[in-house]
């Protein structure tokens, strides 16, 4: 494992306001670091969501300090974490989030239309990711064309062709079959092989457990353990 | 073709109902804006079609002259003096007014005579389809357009009519020119036109004055001023914006049509609005992903602006395709439609920043996602 790539101290977040305020994050401190995968589970209310939302440049925290990089994204505005996201951040979402009017191609190719990088080599390095998460002859589907493990394909695919260092997912196997589950697991984890790429899944389905190198346990808005992963090796290969 | 132009031109035809609901209310729109303004235009050339063709340089006038069918009248002494000044070169009497027409079956319609010398500078017919304004020297002779032929109970050349128990001739027929207000102008020399009217020889209600060709006019102008009393000399586009502006404005009717223009951009602004923020508000979830995976709020108010201009040139072609079904219907009217290369681009331009500032509220709505929303859908 290298450099922390998103280093969340002391991280609180409050949400609502006056009797209805709930304070979601308590006091969180939490690092992604380069070539690890790192499992975010606990019950549902439980603030991992938030959390990931605030690591992941979405939110702002009510209090405590996210580095991305090194970079202190404190006093950030709206455009300033939108750029930051887009340089370093890529996203997997339980419901993918694909747009269902473009093809696997043009959705992975939207990640980098919205870096302003539109020229061949764009469409090229769509390609590429679609073939890296093995859609390569599925590249002119529609969504709807698509399984729900190959939208989630496609949405990694969207995730990781922008060189995004750190790619946060949010229960990416929770719409998924046990087999596709596992897939996609399994290719988040080939990603979180790269020492400059980090993994960070919010999850709460045990399954994918063995796909960890950290496995941290998050209850009322605080973490209450953390305690090493044990990457499965004979289950990658059987799966793969 | 651009993805974020892609994206716009998917949103826009994704739901076709909505889509085809939101041509119709821009084609609605913009040819109701069309028509009124092509009203506007077609009205303001009609009510200075005289000025237009007369040959003037300047127009002796009595005072306080609103418009060209104004029927006031000079002493003619006042042309004699206009002649005394430096730089005139001819002053020529034009009478105008009504007077009933008899119709050979009985009863009369009004008629608005145009009298003027028959050589030298005047105000004669202009587009005759048959005789020649040489044929207006005959005695009782009179021009009528074709298209009054059947209010006027004539057949064209050779019919015979009264007006102030006089007999009339038409000896010559124009085409096409016709009065905005619906009473037929007749053509005639300025002696007749004195007799019909019941103006006395020594009146006349205009002077068209010609200048020097080496004098300026607006000298000339200032002189004739100087030296006439109880008249009022204006150049001929002075005297087509102060008869364009009593017509469209002094009337009632310009803003009448204006009411019409404005009322059509505001029920296309609406329907353009309503649309692209319900398009908006179904995609939200897109435009929340677009932000969550790092795109400026620029790129998405373009994705956005891309369908209102879209939706612009779409409904524009249908609205310019109707409109020139309407002008062409309107062409032989009395008051015709009239569409210039100049208003074709000011409808253009009008579309597209009706269609741009209808995008206000669905950019509006899209300012206030929160990208972290991507996570509870």
């Amino acid at each position: 494992m290298t450099e922390a790539l998103i280093d969340a101290v002391d991280v609180v977040k409050r949400l609502g306001r006056g009797a209805g305020e709930v304070q979601a994050v308590k006091g969180v401190s939490l690092s992604l670091n380069g070539g690890e995968l790192v499992l975010l589970m606990g019950p549902s209310g439980s603030g991992k969501t938030t959390l990931l939302s605030i690591m992941g440049c979405l939110m702002t925290p009510t209090d405590g300090i996210v580095r991305l990089r090194g970079r202190s994204t404190a006093g950030a505005g709206p455009e300033d974490l939108a750029k930051l996201r887009r340089d370093h951040i890529g996203f997997v979402f339980q419901s993918y989030h694909l747009f269902p009017t473009l093809n696997a191609e043009d959705n992975v190719r939207l990640a980098l239309d919205v870096r302003g990088q539109r020229s061949r080599r764009a469409r090229t390095a769509a390609r590429e990711s679609l073939a890296m998460v093995g859609l390569s002859h599925k590249t002119k589907a529609f969504p709807i064309e698509l399984s729900g493990g190959e939208q989630q394909r496609v949405a990694i695919a969207r995730a990781i062709v922008g060189n995004a260092s750190a790619i946060l997912a949010d229960e990416p196997t929770g719409a998924l079959d046990t087999e596709n589950g596992q897939a996609i697991m399994t290719l988040l984890a080939e990603i979180a092989k790269d020492r400059s790429r980090g993994v960070l899944v919010v999850t709460h389905d045990p399954r994918i457990l063995p796909f960890a190198n950290r496995v941290v346990h998050v209850e009322d808005g605080r973490i209450v353990r953390e305690e090493p992963g044990e990457p499965s090796k004979e289950q990658r290969v059987r799966i793969s | 073709m651009s993805l974020m132009f892609r994206l716009a031109s998917r949103n826009l035809f994704h739901d076709r109902l909505r889509f085809v609901a939101t041509i119709v209310g821009i084609v609605f729109s913009i040819v109701l804006v069309t028509v009124q303004m092509g009203l506007y235009v077609g009205f303001g050339r009609m009510v200075t079609t005289m000025i237009d063709h007369a040959p003037a340089d300047l127009w002796v006038m009595p005072h306080s002259t609103k418009c060209f069918e104004d029927p006031s009248l000079m002493d003619d002494r006042q042309r004699f003096r206009a002649l005394a000044v430096d730089g005139v070169v001819e002053a020529a009497p034009l009478v105008i007014g009504f007077a009933q027409w008899r119709l050979p079956g009985g009863g009369t319609t009004p008629v608005f005579i145009v009298g003027s010398e028959l050589r030298g500078l005047g105000l004669r017919p202009w587009d005759l389809v048959a005789g020649s304004v040489d044929d207006l020297s005959i005695p009782g002779a009179v021009a009528i357009d074709q298209s009054y032929f059947e209010r006027l109970g004539t057949s064209g050349i050779g019919a015979n009519a009264e007006i102030r128990d006089q007999k009339v001739q038409v000896t010559a027929v124009t085409k096409g020119i016709r009065s905005f207000t619906t009473t037929p102008f007749a053509f005639t020399g300025i002696d007749r036109a004195r007799a019909y009217t019941g103006v006395s020889p020594d009146k006349a209600s205009y002077f068209l004055v010609r200048v020097a060709p080496d004098s300026n006019v607006e000298s000339v102008r200032r002189r004739l001023q100087a030296n006439l009393s109880d008249v009022e000399v204006l150049t001929t586009t002075e005297f087509r914006n102060r008869s364009r502006s009593f017509w469209l404005f002094g009337t009632g009717a310009g803003a009448a049509l204006f009411a019409g223009a404005l009322l059509g951009v505001i029920v296309g602004t609406v329907i353009v609005a309503q649309t692209l923020y319900s398009s908006t508000k179904d995609h939200l979830d897109e435009f929340a992903t677009l932000r969550a995976i790092g795109s400026s709020g620029r790129y998405i108010y373009m994705v956005i602006i891309w369908q209102a201009l879209l939706s612009a040139i779409i409904g524009f072609c249908g609205a310019a395709a109707i409109g020139a079904i309407v002008v062409r219907m309107t062409a032989e009217s009395a008051l015709p439609i009239v569409v210039t290369p100049a208003l074709t681009a000011g409808l253009l331009a009008l579309t597209v920043v009706m269609c741009v500032a209808s995008a206000i509220a669905a950019i509006a709505k899209v300012m206030r996602i929160d990208p972290a929303m991507v996570f509870t859908r």
